[in-house]
């Protein structure tokens, strides 16, 4: 009973993304489908990153990388070599935990807004050097021939199955931030978060912790990556890297609650469905973004902790389920 | 020989936009200084600049150089506004947070301004004559730009060494909690450098809108060359952020020379990171 | 405890439930749009008007808006007009009226499977007309396709986008890779020692462009002294006019988009570098180009369409092709009184597109995607915009093979105005091509 309690933090984030895993499924909608689609994409990247910026407490104002380095890699195989999306999957995944590893070995050392600093160049950066690189196709980028479809049933079929995909890497990624937290890992991880120098002289040996926590959020971002590109048809440099993404994943977090499994989830949903809500309304299509804008603003304001540490604040009987 | 030529050619222009790049970063690096706040609202800032020439210049027909005084006025009074609104109540809090309050700012005017001004690019036809230098032209607007960014800058060390508020504000960079126990009121100084800061990224805005075609979103590339110069120089070092500033014109001026421009990028932000690993205090930083 | 875990979960379902729902105001969700169709038709026998739903997203925001717009303005214009006129009758004495709807998609690759997915499930769009970049095109392709939907695309002028094996994209632009080829004959007439520099924008369209035509400059005994692509966001032009200047260059080729175009002009008439001949994509075939004043004159590009040189009838005669729709005038005047400028040549597109739309459920007799998918792969035809047949090849289907680039050139009238004028093909030319421009 007792180890089945530990985990009651989890059952919240999987019943909301099983539910809207099965809506398109029941209704057999397809347009639902790619809404969830997105949602699902924005949740499992925004998990993801709550590895970092949740539990570790580092802002990473580029995190977005990870998704166009190993989108690009994988789609590379996928496309060019003729391998199967699953390899191609499992080829991004690693060469973004590998680019983050890298990465962390010499970026990690940088603190607050040094960190972030650094994190944007980085994204800017790859972007760039992408768009000179022949091999990735350049400026030109690389466009997925139907054929590759047919392997998978056509291109109606490649569509569904690229949404199996989605729902099966956020489950993982919702999974691996639930374990992440509960592990001596993630307690070595908040305690940096708390204070690094005092995790430090407690035992927790700080700059690999935050390295191999900055890779375990490197590698579904570039598994998303792949599929969305393989699911996009084409990819170019400046879809890769979109800046603006990696701080719309920060809002999601931010929105949700930083640090807990269900904050993620639940920003990403409100995010994604407020942003789909006003992209397609007549009244706020103009101005859009500026809705988007005082929302954000009032949040940070009024409510940084997020809606979970909200709650958690105000309700304490929320505690042990709202995780 | 032909890169040499190339080089001797570019380089005055480079030079020229570095102050003005560099009186950009200097806004954002004061900011950071003083309240160790990372404006990213910045680049809308200097977006408006460029507008606010447009407008002073195009719809109005005054001289954009005597637009200055306005711009600049209206800048300052709007960091002061934003500084109220968005970042007072997150100055203490963890960096994410006022990182994020200010990028809803910028969020809040991109939009607005999209959905007025369009995003379609608009150019103030403005010229004051050109002439030659050596194998080079060099073009009266840049030349009268870097000549103001100048101006700015000794404007703002006499302001910031040689008057009352100047010495809080630099009291308040140095520790916010002393200043406070001298009887500084550390608010107001707030956000007044919040508004001087705003203010350069206006003019900075002004001066390029008179050389460059622009249009709202324009802002995002020149915040992001802020960011590099600030690192440069040493972020919260305005004097450093005028020679980060002429680094980067330099840079951007030489490396077309050597290779594709398309590299001009790549080199930039790998500089950048570089830096900021190596010497995060800056190329002038002293050792913290 | 137990009790508010399951109270909480039900709470979070029903509000994950709601938001999603709240951006959906669904009618009918598993409803196919055929039904949909044919219950307007059941409703009003009497009249029999079917309304057939154009979708399409545009980019009103993002690099791309000037374009855009204009095409978004040129497909409305178009759809007025057939309304106007009562439609278009169908043998058995349907009616069909035109109706739209469109998203903004940011010029943004994230959400535009999923508006095209929407436009068709949600807004039953019968036919579809692309995004306005190719990146954008290959990926709502993939949803067209997979929904049996024909996708005319207007914008998208990248070959790629047409060589993956699709079956419903159907181009009136010129292909990317030919954008430059009138212009390259027509330097082989005035010019056979020019020296090139092709600088573009490093971006999917100009590099695209500026590939595509390597060949066929080098086929042509031209050489190339520099080739260089630049980053989309440059501001500062002035150190690649000066490897222009230093590569020895006489003519330049290349250009991106409307900004870096309109910076790149400026950057070249204040250095006055003294180029022969200058070409620059996309931005120069804008009314607003000459905003730029004195900077303007002489810089050539080519268009898809212009008034003074638009396609005729006779010319459709002579050819023993079928003519369709307004003279080149008549579009221009309405469109003019309708939207207060004159066209330029998406807005020419944008009304081609529903042009061919029309007449191909015309040819069709039927409002049926595959009925019309056969007519366009079948069609042959001229209109005011010129000629339009697609390539039905499997390997590039829907490349547009008849279409033919003008070349206009920005030149002072004698009172001193800037007009754009037609400098080749030399049979439609309304001027002769300033070459060399004159220093300033």
């Amino acid at each position: 009973m007792k180890n089945l309690r530990i985990h009651l933090g989890l059952l919240a984030p999987l019943l909301v993304v099983t539910a809207m895993i099965l809506w398109p499924i029941i209704t057999g909608n397809v347009s639902s489908r790619e809404i969830v689609f997105t949602i699902l994409k924005a949740i499992a990247l925004a998990s993801s990153l709550n590895i970092l910026l949740g539990y570790t407490g580092y802002v990473s104002f580029g995190h977005i990388v990870f998704y166009g380095f190993g989108g690009y890699v994988g789609l590379y195989f996928v496309n060019e070599q003729g391998w199967s999306i699953w390899l191609g999957m499992l080829v991004g995944g690693i060469a973004a935990g590998m680019l983050a590893f890298l990465l962390g070995k010499a970026i990690l050392r940088l603190r607050g807004a040094y960190f972030a600093l650094a994190t944007i160049g980085i994204n800017e950066a790859m972007k760039a050097f992408i768009n000179n690189f022949e091999l990735f196709g350049g400026p030109i980028g690389m466009t997925i021939n139907f054929s590759v479809y047919r392997d998978y049933g056509g291109a109606a079929q490649a569509l569904s199955m690229s949404f199996y995909i989605m729902a099966v890497l956020t489950f993982t990624a919702l999974i691996a931030s639930h374990l992440v937290r509960l592990s001596k890992f993630g307690l070595g991880l908040q305690a940096i978060r708390e204070n690094e120098d005092a995790a430090e002289v407690m035992g927790v040996v700080a700059p690999n912790a935050k390295t191999w926590a900055y890779v375990l959020s490197a590698i579904i971002p570039g598994m998303v990556g792949v599929l969305f590109f393989f699911k996009n048809g084409n990819v170019e440099p400046h879809v890769a890297f979109p800046l603006h993404s990696s701080i719309e994943l920060l809002v999601m977090v931010m929105l949700g609650g930083q640090g807990t499994v269900l904050g993620p989830v639940l920003g990403a949903l409100a995010y994604q469905g407020m942003r789909g809500y006003l992209v397609t309304s007549n009244f706020f299509k103009d101005i859009q973004l500026s809705v988007s804008g005082v929302l954000l603003l009032l949040i940070v304001l009024f409510i940084p902790a997020g809606a979970i540490g909200w709650l958690r604040h105000r309700v304490p009987v929320l505690r042990r389920v709202l995780a | 020989m032909q890169q040499i030529n190339l080089l001797l050619t570019s380089l005055p222009d480079g030079i020229l936009l570095g102050f003005v790049y560099g009186l950009a970063a200097m806004g954002l690096t004061l900011i950071w200084g003083v309240m160790n706040v990372i404006n990213l609202s910045h680049g809308p800032i200097i977006a408006l600049g460029m507008f606010g020439t447009f407008f002073i210049f195009i719809r109005m027909g005054i001289n954009p150089y005597i637009g200055l005084l306005f711009i600049a006025i209206l800048g300052l009074i709007m960091g002061v506004f934003i500084y109220f609104v968005a970042v007072h109540r997150v100055i203490n809090a963890p960096h994410l947070s006022s990182l994020l309050a200010t990028f809803s700012v910028n969020m809040i005017i991109i939009g607005l301004g999209t959905a007025a001004l369009t995003t379609s690019p608009y150019n103030v036809d403005f010229n004051v004559g050109s002439f030659r230098l050596g194998s080079t032209t060099i073009l009266g607007t840049r030349l009268v730009a870097a000549v103001i960014a100048i101006l700015f800058t000794g404007g703002l060390y006499i302001f910031l060494y040689r008057t009352r508020p100047g010495k809080f504000i630099r009291a308040v960079t140095n520790n916010r909690a002393a200043a406070e126990l001298m009887g500084i009121p550390s608010t107001r100084i707030l956000a007044l450098s919040f508004g001087l800061g705003t203010m350069l990224a206006a003019v900075s805005g002004a001066l390029i809108a008179t050389f460059f075609p622009f249009n709202i979103l324009s802002g995002g590339g020149y915040e992001l060359k802020s960011f590099v110069i600030g690192v440069l120089g040493g972020l919260g070092n305005p004097i450093g952020a005028l020679v980060g500033g002429l680094i980067l014109g330099v840079l951007e001026g030489i490396i077309p020379a050597f290779m594709e421009t398309s590299w001009v990028p790549v080199i930039e932000f790998g500089l950048f990171v570089v830096i900021l690993l190596v010497r995060p205090q800056g190329i002038f930083g002293a050792k913290k | 405890m137990k009790r508010i875990f399951f109270v909480l979960t039900a709470l979070l379902v029903t509000f994950s439930m709601l938001l999603t729902a709240c951006q959906q105001q669904t009618t009918e969700p598993d409803e196919p749009q055929q039904q949909a169709t044919e219950e307007v038709v059941s409703e009003e026998p009497s009249s029999k008007e079917v309304a057939v739903i154009i979708g399409f997203t545009s980019s009103l925001t993002g690099s791309q808006e000037v374009s855009s717009k204009r095409q978004v303005n040129g497909f409305t214009h178009w759809m007025n007009q057939v309304n106007e006129s009562g439609g278009v009758t169908l043998s058995d004495g349907t009616v069909v009226k035109f109706d739209y709807k469109t998203y903004d998609d940011e010029s943004n690759a994230e959400r535009v499977q999923e508006l095209y997915t929407r436009l068709i499930t949600e807004d039953n769009a019968d036919f579809l007309i692309s995004p306005y970049s190719s990146g954008l095109t290959s990926a709502a392709s993939i949803v067209a396709e997979q929904n049996g939907k024909v996708m005319i695309t207007a914008g998208a002028a990248d070959d790629d986008a047409y060589k993956t094996g699709n079956t419903s994209l159907f181009q009136l632009y010129t292909p990317g890779s030919l954008y430059m080829a009138s212009t390259v004959d027509m330097l082989v007439d005035l010019d056979p020692e020019a020296k090139i520099a092709l600088v573009h924008e490093s971006d999917k369209f100009s590099t695209g462009v500026a590939e595509g035509i390597k060949p066929y400059l080098e086929a042509n005994g031209f050489e190339i002294v520099l080739e260089e692509g630049y980053a989309s966001d440059t501001a500062d032009f002035g150190p690649i006019v000066n490897k222009i200047a230093g590569s020895g260059a006489t003519v330049l080729l290349g250009g991106g988009h409307y900004n870096d175009g309109t910076a790149l002009a400026r950057a070249l008439y204040e250095r006055k570098i003294g180029l022969k001949f200058v070409y620059l994509l996309v931005a120069p075939a804008d009314t607003k180009f000459p905003e730029l004043g004195d900077a303007a004159l002489g810089v050539a590009t080519s268009s898809q369409w212009e008034l003074a040189a638009t396609h005729t009838e006779e010319e459709a005669n002579n050819l023993g092709v079928e003519w369709f729709g307004p003279t080149g005038e008549d579009f221009a005047t309405s469109y003019e009184a309708a939207y207060g400028d004159p066209p330029t040549y998406h807005v020419a597109g944008g009304y081609t597109a529903g042009l061919v739309l029309q007449k191909a459920i015309i040819d069709a007799d039927s409002v049926d995607p595959e009925a019309v998918k056969a007519a366009l792969n079948a069609m042959n035809l001229f209109t005011f915009y010129g000629g339009i047949q697609f390539d039905t090849s499997e390997e590039a289907h829907g490349l547009q093979l008849a279409h033919k680039m003008v070349v206009a050139q920005w030149q002072k009238t004698e009172t001193g105005e800037l007009k754009r004028v037609i400098i080749a093909p030399a049979d439609v030319a309304t001027a002769d091509p300033v070459y060399p421009i004159p220093a300033p």
